[in-house]
């Protein structure tokens, strides 16, 4: 996208939740979500099963009646509208294929649905086809194609409706690594090209950030942060956020003193006196945590230079994995710190060995103050 | 290892012999030219000509198949309902007790059936004056009641096995709840109704001890027939006629198996 619509205040949102809320008993799935969704976006929704991730998408679908709140597509009220009034399509995860129906019949399904005429549905599911390189093996049923072809053909039945909004649900959860990093690329194209908006739901956390414009970190039935993918990875906005996107280490703090944006923390899990740049500005004697990615943590025999935040530790285990080598350092508190480093050159894979005693520094910059 | 191979073989043909050996000599002693049961007198097709003259089998047979068309019919598209509704109504109290309701006729002794049966369509005819004499729809209404039971229970496997999002992706492209339970639900429970459909007519076709209870003067079906017969002595067109029903059944029963098997259930296969 050229300008980033949620941050232009006129800008009029694709999809509109307005506390939105969904109880099944008393169990409260959906807690009063509110957001905005732009035209064209690729927006993913990342949360672990339970999250409420996907009683969200089937209220978008339409397949789940809200107890609360408004649902709003396009700026038409949504709420109430049963799935087949709604310009909305969805990829199952099971690709939810007809099996009794050959590729070109499950695709041609929703045309035939909406009335349109036998020589333009027949034009627009090759047209469709063909853009999924799914044109050679349209005569086939479902069941004689691979997991990947069955993908585009789910795609396929879902786009040639041209929705106003996409829905997908984990879309790549059942392919296997190679195929992945190839159709999660394709979707992208595929999105850019369209321009119709995508809503992805999903648990993993790589296709979150690898697909979307924007991601919304839902736990418990509410969103916990909503933003770029850069800005959930470096500027998580709470303990849970840094947690489940990426791996982070978290250390234990007590806030000291606060000069502008330089907060000073006694930090108990290393044992010594710490500085993080926040705007937070916490109360003196706070409680807060100091989050760090294990790649931002520079680790090394000698001492690092001034200017840095620095510990001491003792490699505790290492891990090599070709491209990159982890670290686990335990601190003389005995927290243990995670670290990864790149394998730039081959003679460094050696260079560090159980029981070493390390230097770990990261920038001032790099941390993150966490308050809850 | 090579022993042991042949002692479970034998075990083994020892089994199926006692399974079919009754059968096979009925079939092979209805090609007897002999008026006496247990004497081979030369291959002849003379008792499957008696049959085709006796009137009275003929008309039986007919009787028969009309009742087990109608009540198979029936009891499908009934079963079918059931089984739509188990499947649907989703988890609540007393959900195992219906579904294990539905299977007890299943296990239940023909003669209850039959005898309950013919109480209820006693005490019928006194309330509300129906039915009148006994006959051909009440055998018809009674095989429905058990085999509808056995359709039941093949449709609800096959929806247990069914990809739930199937429904919710022709809703989701514009297809309304009828439908989508036209384009959708009922090519996937096709075949579980065509081999509950067959599986209804055999057993009907079959049933000597519930039509005994509920028919009345004049409906006789052709297992009753038979049965009337051997009790004044077993003759060789009865092993004719046994032969014929034999292989109408085990078609069936085939067919419904097959038709079960070749066609999984589910989403993309």
């Amino acid at each position: 996208m050229a300008i980033e619509a949620w941050n232009d205040p006129n800008a009029r949102p694709m999809v509109e939740l307005r506390g939105l809320s969904k109880r099944f008993g008393d169990v409260t799935a959906v807690d009063g979500v509110d957001l905005k969704v732009f035209a064209g976006e690729l927006f993913a929704i990342l949360g672990a099963s339970g999250s409420g991730k996907t009683t969200l998408l089937r209220m978008l679908a339409g397949f789940e009646s809200p107890s609360a709140g408004q649902l709003l597509i396009d700026g038409v009220d949504m709420t109430r509208v049963p799935p087949y009034e709604r310009p909305v399509n969805m990829m199952f995860q099971s690709y939810a294929l007809f099996p009794h129906m050959s590729v070109a019949q499950n695709v041609a399904y929703g045309l035939k649905k909406e009335g349109v005429g036998k020589a333009e549905i027949a034009d627009r599911v090759a047209r469709i086809l063909d853009q999924v390189k799914m044109g050679h093996l349209s005569g086939r049923k479902p069941a004689a194609l691979s997991g990947g072809e069955r993908q585009r053909v789910a795609l396929a039945r879902a786009l040639v409706k041209r929705p106003k909004l996409l829905l997908l649900d984990e879309p790549l959860a059942a392919l296997d690594r190679k195929l992945r990093e190839h159709t999660q690329f394709e979707l992208m194209n595929l999105q850019d090209e369209l321009g119709i908006t995508f809503m992805v739901v999903t648990h993993d956390q790589e296709e979150a950030m690898t697909l979307s414009s924007r991601i919304a970190v839902m736990n418990h039935g509410r969103f916990e942060q909503i933003g770029t993918p850069e800005a959930v990875y470096e500027y998580p906005g709470n303990r849970f956020v840094a947690d489940f996107v990426g791996s982070i280490n978290q250390l234990e703090a007590t806030v000291n003193r606060v000069d502008a944006d330089r907060v000073l923390l006694e930090c108990a899990s290393a044992g010594c006196e710490m500085e993080v740049v926040s705007d937070a500005a916490p109360a003196p004697g706070s409680d807060c945590w100091v989050a760090v990615r294990p790649e931002k943590i520079l680790i090394s025999k000698a001492p690092p230079e001034t200017g840095r935040v620095a510990v001491k530790g003792v490699v505790h285990d290492l891990g090599y994995f070709g491209n990159l080598s982890i670290y686990r350092v335990e601190l003389p508190t005995g927290h243990m710190m995670k670290v990864s480093a790149q394998n730039r050159q081959r003679s460094a894979t050696k260079t560090l060995e159980w029981d070493d005693e390390v230097y770990l520094s990261w920038e001032v910059g790099s941390a993150v103050l966490l308050t809850d | 290892m090579r022993q042991r191979a042949t002692g479970l073989l034998t075990v083994a043909a020892f089994g199926y012999a006692f399974l079919y050996l009754p059968i096979v000599s009925v079939m092979v002693y209805s090609f007897n030219d002999s008026r006496l049961v247990t004497l081979w007198g030369g291959f002849s097709l003379r008792w499957y000509r008696a049959l085709l003259e006796n009137e009275a089998v003929l008309s039986a047979a007919v009787l028969s198949v009309q009742i087990a068309l109608a009540s198979a019919t029936v009891a499908t598209l009934m079963g079918t309902l059931v089984g739509l509704g188990l499947h649907r109504l989703g988890r609540f109290r007393g959900r195992t007790l219906l579904t294990g309701m539905i299977t007890a006729p299943l296990v239940m002794p023909e003669i209850i059936t039959g005898i309950s049966l013919l109480f209820l369509f006693i005490s019928l005819g006194e309330w509300i004056g129906w039915p009148t004499t006994r006959g051909a729809t009440t055998i018809s209404i009674a095989h429905i009641t058990f085999s509808m039971a056995y359709v039941a229970v093949i449709v609800r496997a096959r929806l247990a096995g069914m990809d739930e999002s199937l429904e919710d992706a022709a809703m989701d492209l514009g297809g309304r709840p009828l439908q989508v339970f036209i384009d959708v639900t009922v090519p996937t429970i096709a075949p579980a109704m065509i081999s509950g459909w067959l599986l209804a007519f055999t057993l009907s076709l079959d049933d000597v001890v519930i039509a005994s209870f509920v028919s009345g003067p004049g409906a006789t079906t052709l297992p009753m027939l038979i049965f009337s017969k051997v009790k004044l002595g077993v003759t060789p067109d009865i092993n004719a006629l046994a032969t014929v029903i034999i292989l109408l059944v085990s078609a069936g029963v085939i067919a419904a198996a097959w038709i079960g098997r070749r066609t999984p259930a589910g989403g993309s296969g």
